[in-house]
């Protein structure tokens, strides 16, 4: 009688509140934290379907990276890159650059969605926090992505030698969201911490310069003062750059640096979504 | 009558400032409750303990039966929650907002897309639903969000200032459309609000908060009898029961945000 009557109600309009909720899907703990996780990332990939603008403009910075500085610093061969020419080198550090760049400011939008009472929207549904937090990342990493294609796109232009190899693209791409996801989950602790735009803005400046300076990005560790190299193989964003320059390089011989590469940056990002689950609620409070 | 709202003892403190202190009332089945009171009086913060955002320093409250801290699960599938903001993404069609909230909370993939344009064309936004929320009236937001708060068929509704900035014609749409829930529906209701007219024309009772407590309860007429005086309406209850807090206003957070919220309705 009880279906019946939960049947009758559906087909009703609001004329429900007398009986019991919707049938809701019964899903496992497991899936029902993935797919809602997927659920907020498909939200930020239908923004950007319906405006990717945003996607152009972040464009520019690579680009102008690689066109100005990488140019200028092959000519000058001041950086000793083995084999490889400093382009080639700099190609996947310039799009770690700018995995880092879009990702590290994801705590601002996550405080204009407070401010909007999106979040507030979030936290009453029956989502859970480690949902919200990792489904941030994923639209991170989907707003990282195109930066890979042009990336990609641009080096072919140039004349750089890249591996087109499905399997090391496809890493690559994992490499990517997963490097976007750590750093913008490090954001959004930040903002559940500082709670004001104003602030999130400048530890983020502050941030993002030694991240950048203190990794493999635009030169090799080797060259680094040791107390500098230490800093460096404690960043994230080294592992970024060794792995995409692993799996985007025509010379990589061994692929068995991969391992630490993702190994790091999963644990990274594990440790960090699950201190951001436990800070989320606050950003509202 | 059963109760689907308890609230016992129920105290909040913020550092210094007791922001909700040991309120205590009953919401029955079916009910469209008003939280009245000045800015500050510690309206939202009884809301948001209520939905599940923050959790109480003390105190218990239940939900359809669920305890606000043990159960939060089964309390936010419970309610639909309309926050003060308007919160509705402008940078998504008024479907795909929906379609996202249908997905959280777990609408069957087969009935996603119908409920969503039912409820569309339930809050009169069929022709819109296509459009960018970008693109809508500060009214059609709002009803937007009635919309979205209703996509899982709740058993509790909370608004929290469900008309702030919103003009004239807007407002009364809203409170048709809650009207028409009302009675459609026998869904229960609970909403703050700091409009004597909104409380009066939509609520079956009403608390009066002031200074983190309930100063009084009851249905208009009764608030309006404890008064007395000639022809009182509920301004003077208001005045009567929370006239000193007119005074010294709303904290800065909540007139800047109602600034924000009027500037966005442009």
């Amino acid at each position: 009688m009880k279906l019946q009557e939960r049947e009758g109600q559906r087909a009703g309009l609001a004329k429900n509140a007398s009986g019991t909720l919707a049938l809701p899907v019964r899903r496992s703990i497991f899936g029902n934290l993935v797919g809602k996780a997927w659920t907020i990332a498909e939200w930020e990939a239908r923004k950007i379907r319906h405006d990717f603008t945003d996607l152009i403009t972040r464009a520019v910075q690579p680009i102008l990276w690689l066109l100005v500085f990488g140019e200028v610093f092959s000519h000058i061969r001041a950086i000793p890159t083995g084999n490889i020419s400093y382009l080639e080198f700099m190609s996947p550090g310039i799009l770690a650059q700018s995995v880092l760049f879009i990702s590290i400011f994801a705590g601002i939008a996550i405080i204009w969605e407070r401010d909007l009472g999106v979040i507030h929207k979030f936290l009453a549904s029956p989502t859970p926090r480690v949902s919200l937090v990792i489904g941030k990342g994923l639209a991170s990493g989907v707003r990282a992505l195109p930066q890979a294609i042009v990336i990609y796109l641009l080096a072919l232009i140039l004349g750089v030698h890249m591996n087109f190899n499905p399997l090391c693209l496809l890493g690559t791409f994992v490499m990517v969201v997963l490097g976007a996801g750590c750093f913008s989950t490090f954001s959004l602790i930040i903002a559940c911490l500082l709670k004001t735009r104003d602030r999130v803005m400048g530890i983020g400046q502050v941030l993002t310069m030694p991240m950048f300076f203190a990794s493999n990005a635009i030169y090799p560790i080797a060259i680094m003062p040791s107390w500098l190299q230490v800093i460096a193989r404690i960043n994230p964003l080294t592992y970024v750059v060794d792995g995409l320059r692993t799996l985007m390089l025509t010379n990589t011989t061994s692929y068995t640096s991969l391992v630490p590469d993702f190994a790091v940056l999963i644990g990274v990002t594990i440790v960090l979504v699950a201190l951001g689950a436990k800070l989320y609620p606050r950003i509202v409070q | 009558m059963t109760a689907i709202i308890e609230v016992q003892h129920l105290v909040k403190i913020f550092g210094e400032h007791r922001a909700v202190n040991d309120i205590h009332f009953v919401v029955e089945q079916g009910e469209v409750f008003g939280l009245l009171g000045p800015n500050g009086a510690g309206k939202s913060t009884t809301i948001k303990m209520l939905t599940t955002l923050l959790p109480p320093t003390s105190g218990k409250a239940s939900v359809n039966g669920f305890d606000i801290v043990r159960s939060t699960t089964a309390v936010r599938h419970s309610i639909g929650y309309v926050p003060q903001a308007l919160s509705a993404d402008g940078n998504l069609t008024g479907f795909e907002n929906l379609l996202i909230f249908a997905k959280l909370y777990d609408l069957p993939r087969s009935v996603r897309k119908t409920r969503a344009w039912e409820v569309l064309e339930y809050v009169g936004l069929t022709d819109a639903g296509n459009q960018l929320v970008r693109n809508y009236s500060g009214g059609m937001i709002r009803r937007l969000e009635v919309a979205q708060a209703l996509l899982h068929q709740p058993r509790v509704l909370f608004l929290d200032e469900p008309t702030v900035g919103l003009d004239p014609v807007a407002r009364q749409a809203i409170w048709d459309h809650l009207m028409k829930l009302r009675q459609e529906s026998n869904m229960t209701i609970l909403l703050t609000t700091h409009s004597m007219e909104e409380a009066d024309s939509l609520c079956t009772r009403i608390g009066i908060m002031h200074r983190g407590q309930i100063a009084v309860i009851g249905t208009p007429d009764e608030l309006k009898a404890t008064v007395g005086g000639e022809n009182p309406n509920l301004n003077d209850v208001f005045v009567y029961y929370a006239g000193d807090a007119l005074e010294s206003g709303g904290s800065y957070r909540e007139t800047s945000r109602a600034r924000r919220t009027a500037r966005r309705l442009g």
